[in-house]
């Protein structure tokens, strides 16, 4: 028979019990959906997070403190306090680090900011203006901290867009008003440029104040939260982090690296770790979804065995008109097929649209890779072909005459 | 004086059943020869065998012992697929329960079998429209199954064992299911055939339906009771 009129005929008798195809198809709906929408949320979670670090810069390395060990106790990573402005000073004059361009000493703290009525808790960090170009800032109103504020301990802030729009409501201009930080009065001297995203991550949501202001009139520190570091180009970050290093181990005055009370971390290291941890995530989900696949697939084979069941006499039937094997066998596999096909297409269609509207809450990008449709598609008639084999192998095998004697 | 060669050749045909222990002979040494053009009936009451010899002829059972020459095959050396094909081409089959599609129109129940044969669509077109005027339904052919009286889905059924000119038409009980001003009907479409050359074995359990045939046969406890020509056949009437 050819194959138009053989996906016309299976189009014909799945329509006869249409309660009982629409079901099976759901489960293939259900389970390419789900396929489709997860993958490409992972998808776009890691790109997000991707083109998120990229934007820090490239040549970043950051300096954070590790754990401090007093009297043989090991403090816990990120409490030690023994980074220090003259650590950065060091960096910056040493004349064996020669792949550094520019440091930015950093020290930052959450506290609770007030403008008029509003107040927000949110990210202080007190820079040097260096920051702008380490960590590749830029302003869009105003100026950003300059060396003669830092010098004089200003009382001035620059205002993440996020936090400036928190603070003083959209469409307002923020340069000169005045905000509180920890009961101390400060002047808006400029805005930064979004960068995008968001939470305690994203640099949209700080607020800079100059790093000696931060550090002696705001929270009465000595140390730094980090040090950002610039090096001259991306193919000199190992050896950048090696000088940098071993300049810190010896002002520390450790001899073993393993014991460092600090930790020198790329943008690459960064980039690694998160790809890895988001790429378990997609793998973790795309297993959720592959079982309901697969009980989707168990569900059409079972549809397809009652079918031959139910259509028994008529299998005898075409046998004794002169079907031979093959024809019984493409006629059930057909039809199989075409309520995996029918489920991928809708599936597709349902998991794309669910992405969407996640893409459209949660604010990600919403990117649907050809590969993972054409898997889906590939997948949903694999399973067509697979789970259809048996129940269609089973109707071509049965004996013309007990099949006609069926009832 | 020309000897035509047999269309049905079988020799000590046996077939026994066997469930578990229990061996039943439903067919000891049967042999019949039906020459092209005859218009045989095969009589018996339930029991007699008659329908085990009907599948073994309509090549969907094979028989335990004997040889069954189809057209000059030797139907016991057939593959499936090669069975399958006998069937297609050279066999009609005519049912009790006629047996055809629900929800599909009566041409294309009538196409069924061309369809297997790989027939182009315009030829399977011309021919079922031909088979189903012969039989008197060219007013029909696009009614279901559901929508025709036993005696018009019955004749669906003979235009569709004609279609593709078989050596024989196979019907069992073909006026089992259906009213007898319709049995009539289908009785009077076979003498029709049988006069165009047609060659028609029939199995009945009804005295006045195996009137009908030129030749019939009785089986008695799975073998062969009486074999004569009949001189009294009834003429069936179409009524237009």
């Amino acid at each position: 028979m050819k194959f138009s009129k053989l996906v016309l005929n299976g189009f014909k008798s799945l329509t006869v019990n249409k309660m009982r195809t629409g079901l099976a198809v759901l489960g293939i709906v259900i389970g390419i959906g789900s396929v489709i929408a997860l993958v490409s949320m992972g998808e776009a979670s890691k790109l997000s997070v991707q083109s998120q670090i990229q934007s820090i810069g490239s040549n970043l390395l950051t300096i954070s403190p590790g754990a401090q060990t007093s009297g043989g106790v090991r403090g816990a990573q990120g409490g030690a306090t023994t980074l220090t402005n003259d650590d950065a000073e060091a960096i910056k004059t040493s004349a064996e680090v020669t792949t550094v361009k520019s440091v930015s000493p950093e020290y930052s703290s959450r506290a609770q900011v007030i403008a008029g009525r509003n107040n927000t808790n949110s990210q202080i960090v007190g820079v040097e203006p260096a920051y702008v170009d380490v960590r590749k800032i830029e302003v869009t109103a105003g100026s950003f901290i300059t060396d003669s504020q830092l010098t004089r301990n200003s009382k001035v802030a620059v205002l993440g867009p996020s936090v400036a729009e928190d603070l003083f409501g959209e469409g307002v201009n923020p340069i000169d008003q005045k905000i509180k930080i920890n009961g101390n009065e400060f002047q808006v001297i400029g805005i930064t440029k979004s960068k995008g995203g968001s939470g305690p991550t994203s640099t949209d949501d700080y607020i800079f104040v100059p790093l000696t202001t931060a550090q002696k009139q705001l929270f009465g520190a000595k140390h730094l939260t980090s040090i950002a570091l610039e090096a001259t180009s991306e193919n000199v970050m190992t050896r950048a982090q090696n000088q940098v290093g071993y300049l810190l181990l010896a002002r520390h005055g450790f001899s073993d690296p393993s014991e460092a009370d600090f930790r020198i971390s790329s943008q690459e290291d960064l980039l690694e770790t998160i790809t890895s941890v988001t790429g378990t995530f997609t793998t973790l989900l795309s297993g959720v979804a592959a079982i309901s696949l697969l009980v989707g697939g168990i569900g059409i084979m079972n549809i397809m065995l009652m079918s031959v069941t139910e259509r028994t006499r008529e299998i005898g039937l075409r046998k004794a008109l002169g079907a031979k094997k093959k024809s019984i066998i493409q006629q059930f596999l057909i039809e199989s097929i075409i309520l995996t096909f029918t489920g991928g297409v809708i599936g597709v269609v349902l998991g794309i649209a669910g992405f969407y509207v996640y893409a459209q809450v949660n604010g990600s990008q919403f990117v649907v890779t050809a590969e993972s449709v054409v898997l889906a598609f590939s997948v949903s008639v694999g399973i067509g072909i697979l789970f259809g084999w048996y129940p269609a192998n089973q109707a071509a095998n049965l004996q013309p005459i007990d099949a006609l004697k069926y009832e | 004086m020309h000897m035509p060669k047999p269309i049905i050749d079988v020799s000590h045909l046996s077939k026994i059943y066997k469930t578990g222990d229990i061996e039943v002979k439903a067919l000891s040494d049967v042999s019949i020869q039906i020459q092209e053009g005859e218009f045989v009936a095969i009589m018996g009451s339930s029991g007699s065998g008659k329908s085990t010899l009907m599948h073994i002829l309509g090549a969907l059972d094979k028989p335990t012992s004997g040889t069954y020459f189809l057209d000059g095959h030797n139907v016991e050396s057939l593959s499936d697929d090669d069975l399958a094909d006998i069937r297609n081409r050279k066999i009609g089959f005519v049912f009790q329960a006629f047996n055809l599609l629900a929800r599909t129109s009566a041409i294309d129940n009538v196409k069924l079998p061309m369809e297997y044969a790989e027939i182009s669509d315009s030829v399977q077109e011309k021919k079922a429209t031909e088979v189903l005027e012969r039989v008197g339904l060219s007013d029909r052919m696009d009614h279901t199954p559901n929508k025709l009286s036993g005696g018009q889905q019955q004749r669906v059924a003979i235009a569709r064992a004609l279609v593709m000119e078989p050596a024989i038409i196979l019907a069992d009980e073909p006026t089992g299911n259906i009213a007898s001003t319709q049995a009539e009907e289908v009785m009077a479409i076979f003498q029709e055939l049988n006069k165009q050359g047609h060659t028609i074995v029939m199995i009945t359990h009804e005295e006045d339906i195996a009137d009908h045939a030129k030749r019939v046969i009785h089986l008695f406890d799975g073998v062969i009771r009486s074999d004569k020509s009949n001189k009294k056949q009834k003429i069936a009437r179409l009524k237009s």
